[in-house]
């Protein structure tokens, strides 16, 4: 279990637009060796065969690229280096997506450059990581073959599991939010709240990174709370400065009060705003290894009643975010994996789940039908508990 | 002190003059095309009922075309509204911006009297007396054909010269195959480059484009060909697909108005900026000089604090507006002043080589152009204060209670963007008069102006202000007429 280091990056005012408040993150120093750049993939959903006669289908807009180096020196992002081409690379049809992150192969490879250079970067799909993460939980279903579960849940897991999400597109006002906003100079992260509930982090290693992916937060994904966040929520008031003019008496205090204002702001962005995503402590699975980064995916401890985040992230050797990218839970998505976890915990067996978690077995049952898991158990098991005595 | 409903009214009409001289009903960088057309017909609508006179009286001040073409609509539209005696006024004072205003935009107006149906016989009059008025019937008849056929038809216009054989131009617009040639020169070769491609090279610019698509003509040769018939504006718009096509069109820059240039150098590239540094300066300058004149380097020691920040793009529309405004402020500024101290809000310090970029952090500007103590402070910005968001505000507002409580520095802010939602410029702080501005040359009237939205003085000096305004107005005008009719007999 970890924090999220976001170290190096200092929060400057928000920007309101309607619902949406979005508060830009500043590198001092950009991260030069690592490098992200987009690909557009124009297929529409792909479907890869497996073995055995399975298929993994996905809807994937676009993907992110990562370049880096090995020995510090400075990584090109792919689009610099087409000269003048200013939009996202249209790329040919992805293949073996069912492996969500893959090394680009590229000519050269194997000349013995140890990185990940122009030729041969990483590629791997924004929030694809964080939602298989969570989709993937306990996936395989019950370990023991307990008599309340169906053979089914026995055999194939939890399969089908489906979560439901809303294009950034969908979700109104956010797409002006995003044109209207003015990018900060070192600008190299953002935060964005809907209705002031924290709806996604992004953060890339280099400013000119994030110039070129700000408009890619329009094709992510978000919860459906936030979709209803922005549809409802009014818009929210800007934190506007006060000063205090009573003890000014020299511009150079006014100049003092104002920094002291900018400061604040800081801190009190990190402690009230984003600190349900800084202050939980996640669990953090490695999925790749890369120079001297690391890309890994992070779960919360869906803790019940708390707002909670996934997501993806790529590390330094000091555990400094260099990317990320989070995904709010809403609260049923929350209860859902902390079902499961617990399940999980006790050998799927209900009478000691349900004790452990201070209720009675048949509300267990009760819940885990209610989370959509229904297919999982047998009709009878809930028989008992409607017929009392 | 003033009475409550005189402030009132003192403050919508300033609000309706911000308004007008900004609001141009097209999308701007925060709002849409329909957005803004709304909240200024509302507008328009709110101060004609309520401020009648006044309402007419603002056609005098340095409002925008657009609304100056909407104000004498609506005046026309509700004539019945108005007395006997105001409606004199208001006739003259819509002759006199007609006057000023151009040629493609009064027939726009003309044709949208028509659509709305006004066709009383002081309409027709005031479209009589500007047609008559017109230099050159031919030149109207074959660049503006449609505008001037829907005005004659509209308005019963005779269309006979005085010097005219019978009937010529009616028959060029109303029934061009009558006649087998035309004695003026114009029409003639209007009707010969139908079929022969030399001709086209006698009309006008925009009207041989269409015959040289017809004609299938290369644009290179075209424009080459085209050059000297083409106006001052054309030859300047022309200027970089010209270049594109290896064709010579000559550029004068000098002579061209202080904003349309700044506009025309936003949209070069830094490159080609670099490389005609010293010519564009040059010119830059120039203008700028010339729109100051004898108030050159009167304006004592001046700080601006100008915005270049992200939301200068503006909009498809208007392309980099509110960056062109700052900028042609900022070389009027610099004639004007005796010591000048721009301030971009990027930390820029090469103004040719403004670009959008960034957000706004106005208020650090502003202590920074404080410190060095300026008799007069100008800020252009389109008042969307974002890093952080409202410091500007305070720190004009405890300058201006605890540090300069007597008005040492004097401070404006000028705005060159409509915000539909408020109905008005967006304000930066009560303290500071905020004005409208679109075009630069505008800036000493503005500045003027500006001190009514203080919001110390009442409705009785702003109409004293706009009743010399309008008189000014109206005397300019006769004299321009009367110098007309004697160019025209000597």
């Amino acid at each position: 279990m970890s924090r999220l280091d976001l170290s190096g990056l200092r929060a400057r005012p928000a920007q309101v637009w309607g619902a949406v408040r979005l508060v830009p993150l500043v590198r001092d120093e950009p991260i030069t060796d690592l490098r992200l750049h987009r690909e557009l993939y124009e297929d529409g959903p792909l479907t890869v065969r497996g073995e055995r006669g399975t298929a993994y289908t996905a809807y994937v807009p676009h993907g992110f690229v990562a370049n880096w180096t090995g020995d510090g020196s400075p990584a090109a992002a792919y689009g610099s280096q087409l000269g003048e081409e200013r939009d996202p690379v249209v790329c040919a049809p992805l293949h073996l997506p069912r492996k969500l992150v893959q090394r680009r192969r590229g000519k050269d490879d194997g000349k013995g450059r140890a990185a990940g250079g122009p030729s041969g970067g990483l590629r791997f799909l924004p929030l694809h990581l964080a939602l298989d993460g969570y989709l993937a939980l306990h996936f395989g279903g019950p370990s023991i073959v307990w008599e309340e579960w169906t053979r089914r849940a026995v055999r194939d897991g939890l399969s089908p599991r489906a979560e439901r999400a809303y294009r950034g597109e969908a979700v109104p006002g956010l797409d002006d939010a995003l044109r209207v906003f003015e990018i900060h100079p070192g600008q190299c992260g953002v935060l964005v709240y809907v209705a002031d509930a924290l709806a996604a982090a992004f953060v890339v290693p280099h400013p000119d990174d994030y110039r070129a992916l700000h408009p890619s937060l329009l094709q992510d994904l978000y919860g459906e709370l936030m979709y209803q966040y922005a549809l409802y929520g009014g818009p929210v008031p800007e934190f506007t400065v006060r000063i205090a003019a009573e003890y000014v008496t020299s511009l150079a205090e006014l100049r003092s009060a104002a920094e002291r204002r900018e400061r604040e702001w800081e801190g009190q962005h990190a402690a009230l705003m984003a600190g349900e995503l800084l202050d939980e402590s996640y669990e953090v699975r490695q999925v790749y290894r890369m120079g001297r980064f690391r890309l890994s995916r992070f779960l919360p401890p869906f803790a019940l009643h708390r707002t909670q985040h996934i997501g993806e992230t790529i590390t330094d050797g000091k555990g400094r975010v260099a990317y990320l990218k989070t995904f709010r839970l809403t609260e049923k998505q929350v209860r859902r994996g902390h079902v499961l976890h617990r399940l999980a915990a006790h050998d799927w067996h209900v009478g000691r789940t349900a004790e452990a978690m201070g209720i009675s077995g048949p509300e267990l049952v009760r819940r885990v039908t209610h989370l959509g898991f229904e297919g999982l158990l047998k009709q009878h098991t809930e028989a008992p508990a409607m017929r009392p005595g | 002190m003033e009475s409550c409903p005189d402030l009132v009214a003192a403050e919508d009409v300033l609000l309706f003059v911000n308004a007008a001289i900004t609001a141009t009903g097209q999308r701007e960088f925060r709002s849409g095309a329909a957005e803004q057309r709304l909240s200024l017909d509302f507008l328009h609508e709110y101060v004609r009922i309520n401020y009648r006179p006044l309402y007419a009286a603002s056609l005098a001040l340095d409002i925008n075309d657009h609304n100056a073409a909407l104000i004498v609509r609506r005046l026309l539209e509700t004539a019945g509204e108005a007395t006997a005696d105001a409606r004199r006024t208001e006739g003259r004072l819509i002759a006199a911006r007609l006057a000023r205003l151009p040629a493609p935009r009064v027939y726009r107006l003309f044709r949208a009297l028509r659509a709305a149906g006004v066709n009383n016989r002081r309409t027709r009059a005031i479209i009589r007396d500007w047609v008559t008025a017109r230099p050159d019937p031919a030149l109207d008849a074959v660049k503006y054909r449609a505008g001037l056929k829907s005005a004659a038809r509209h308005a019963h216009l005779p269309l006979r010269g005085p010097g005219e054989d019978g009937g010529e131009l009616g028959d060029f617009l109303f029934a061009p195959r009558r006649r087998t040639r035309f004695a003026t020169p114009l029409l003639d070769a209007w009707r010969r480059a139908h079929y022969e491609q030399g001709a086209l090279y006698e009309l006008p610019f925009t009207v041989a484009e269409g015959f040289a698509a017809a004609h299938g003509i290369r644009r290179r040769a075209f424009l080459e060909r085209i050059a000297p018939r083409m106006t001052r504006l054309e030859r300047l718009r022309v200027q970089e697909s010209a270049r594109a096509h290896g064709a010579g069109v000559d550029r004068e820059l000098s002579g061209m108005p202080l904003t349309r240039l700044a506009s025309y150098v936003l949209g070069l590239t830094l490159d080609d900026r670099v490389a005609r540094r010293a010519e564009l300066t040059g010119a830059l300058r120039a203008a700028a000089r010339r729109t100051a004149g004898a108030r050159a380097g009167t304006w004592g020691r001046v700080a601006a604090v100008l915005d270049d920040s992200y939301s200068t793009t503006g909009s498809r529309q208007k392309r980099r507006r509110p960056l062109a405004t700052a900028l042609a402020c900022h070389f009027l500024l610099e004639a004007l002043a005796e010591s000048y101290l721009p301030l971009w809000t990027s930390g820029r310090r090469d103004a040719l080589l403004a670009h959008p970029y960034g957000p706004t952090p106005l208020g650090m500007r502003v202590l920074d152009a404080l410190e060095h103590a300026p008799e007069r402070l100008v800020i252009v910005s389109d008042g969307w204060d974002n890093a952080p968001p409202g410091l500007a505000g305070e720190v004009l507002r405890v300058w201006r209670t605890r540090l300069d409580p007597r008005g040492a520095t004097s401070v404006v802010h000028l705005n060159p963007v409509y915000d539909a939602e408020d109905f008005t410029v967006r304000r930066l702080s009560p303290v500071v008069p905020t004005a409208g501005v679109r075009d630069a040359e505008d800036l000493p009237a503005l500045v003027q102006l500006a001190r009514f939205a203080e919001g110390r003085t009442g409705l009785a000096e702003l109409r004293a202000h706009l009743d010399e305004r309008v008189r000014q107005f109206l005397a300019e005008a006769e004299a321009e007429t009367v110098r007309r009719t004697e160019g025209a007999a000597g």
